[in-house]
């Protein structure tokens, strides 16, 4: 049945709508559909799932020059009240208020139960908070948000901005041939930290972040500047245009959670072994949804389950939905993300495992069709991490 | 040698009636790239539309039906090693698979060559 799983491939069915023609474009649609991008339903929108470079070569030439990502799925809010910084952290575990001006934390939204509603990154600008949040979780993080708004706070969802990654180990210099500003280097931006700069005429914020495990950036361009922005982007060799399947790749490689999968309302943040973004303040204050079972968490370390790098011996990738085994053919856990890590050469995965299967290097077993295939629990990430670090 | 294809996109070649199996170039371009395949252990008889193998690209895994029924005469092991093949040899090669046909007349049911491309002509 190749057929219909090749249909499968190419829709990513589990993202798939019943009914295309409420799927929103991105401003850059007409430049995938141009460049022969596979366009596929995905968290409403009709994205490119890979380019005719295909899912290996885009994966692997993000790693070894640049790769441009079309993120503009992704939602873009601004708040704007005072003390913003003291307000959202009613919401996040993060700390923001310490957080200094133009700096970049990432944090999630957690509900009564400790839970995470979705992950973000919280950018702190001179006069506002800048949010990055997931494509299918952004209208309920935005009611969420308005919902505990006080009197005097704006929210505003930046429908008029397109976003777009570019990463590898040459998107920083490439970036800084295009990023006018008299005080600011694109390339000399330390990771985790924001500017506003003019690219091809355009009003861009641009962030020294991204999502695959790469040094890079993340641009927001006003929408009607988009495709002239990527268009001379594109137009520099290092760069390739690459689509979800990458992705998708780069951040498991990199060891980085995809929220509805690795994360979900059901994990908390210590679960989900992102302890590190909860700082030593709001450790000892809470004061955020869920505080008590968190911190409760933190301090008796009496939750069941956690988040694990699982590397297969052999080499066939398990997928998400693979049961998790001990040696006595008992399930153990989950696997939540997984596939092959091109980079590495081999089948990756993460999943969830009781706790006492966590250790790295512990054996498991996965339930593969109805196979046991031998398998370890693994260090995250797989691949090593290029962030740039001024200091580092 | 007459190649025979199926509407699965699956390809067999005949010989003294053991046929060779493997997917077809069209199959693996739309998969894309192939990182692992699952084959049946030689010894083992399938039933026509029986699963077979699997295929796993970057982004997910397909499984296989054999197009006739017979017994498992040999497997292609090189794909352990080189899965890639697939992608590059599809239609040689990267064959998956042999078996002892046990009904020829099933081969009656596949399609020629030139049917097969009115076939994947119709797809798209």
């Amino acid at each position: 049945m190749a057929r219909v799983c090749v249909l499968k491939v190419l829709a990513l069915e589990k993202y798939m709508s019943a009914d295309n023609s409420n799927l929103l474009k991105t401003p850059l649609y007409n430049l995938h559909e141009e460049l022969g991008g596979k366009m596929v339903p995905f968290a409403g929108y009709l994205m490119p799932v890979q380019y005719p470079l295909g899912v290996m070569g885009e994966h692997k030439h993000t790693r070894a020059a640049a790769g441009l990502f079309d993120v503009s799925h992704m939602g873009q809010v601004v708040i704007c009240g005072p003390d913003a910084d003291h307000w959202i952290e009613s919401l996040v575990p993060g700390n923001i208020i310490d957080l200094k001006e133009n700096h970049i934390r990432y944090s999630m939204f957690t509900n009564e139960r400790g839970g995470i509603m979705d992950d973000l990154m919280i950018t702190k600008r001179q006069d506002d908070l800048f949010l990055v949040v997931n494509a299918a979780c952004k209208a309920a993080d935005i009611a969420h948000m308005r919902a505990h708004l006080p009197d005097g706070f704006t929210l505003t969802e930046l429908n008029d901005r397109a976003l777009v990654a570019l990463q590898g180990p040459k998107a920083a210099a490439v970036l800084a041939r295009f990023a006018q500003n008299s005080d600011i280097r694109a390339d000399e931006m330390d990771f985790m930290t924001y500017a506003e700069v003019t690219i091809c005429g355009a009003d861009c914020y641009i962030s020294r972040s991204g999502y695959t495990g790469e040094d890079g950036h993340e641009i927001s361009i006003p929408a009607h500047k988009a495709e002239d922005v990527c268009r001379a982007l594109l137009a520099e060799d290092e760069v390739e245009a690459i689509g979800l399947g990458a992705r998708d790749s780069l951040r498991l490689e990199a060891g980085l959670c995809l929220y509805g999968h690795d994360l979900t309302e059901e994990t908390t943040p210590v679960e989900a072994a992102l302890l590190w973004s909860i700082g030593k303040r709001r450790r000892a204050e809470g004061g955020f949804p869920g505080d008590k079972i968190i911190l409760d968490q933190i301090i008796h370390k009496n939750y069941a389950q956690k988040r694990v790098g699982i590397l297969p011996d052999g080499r066939a990738p398990a997928r998400e939905g693979t049961e998790i085994l001990n040696k006595d053919g008992a399930q153990i856990g989950t696997i939540t993300s997984g596939g092959f890590g091109p980079t590495f050469g081999g089948p990756v995965a993460m999943g969830y495992v009781k706790t006492e299967y966590a250790t790295p290097e512990t054996e498991v077993f996965l339930s593969v069709r109805g196979k046991s295939l031998p398998a370890h629990v693994a260090k995250t990430p797989f691949v090593p991490q290029r962030y740039y670090r001024k200091n580092a | 040698m007459t190649t025979y294809f199926s509407e699965e996109h699956e390809w067999i070649t005949v010989e003294d009636g053991v046929g060779t199996v493997g997917i077809t170039d069209y199959a693996q371009n739309a998969l894309g790239d192939i990182v692992f395949v699952e084959l049946p252990e030689v010894g083992n008889s399938y039933d026509k539309g029986d699963e077979i193998a699997v295929v796993e690209s970057v982004k997910a895994a397909s499984e296989i039906y054999t197009p006739v029924s017979g017994d498992v005469t040999a497997i292609n092991d090189a794909l352990e090693d080189e899965p890639a093949l697939v992608n590059s040899l599809a239609q040689s090669d990267g064959w998956f698979y042999q078996v002892k046909l046990s009904d020829t007349d099933e081969l009656d049911d596949l399609m020629d060559e030139s049917g097969y491309k009115e076939f994947v002509a119709g797809l798209e």
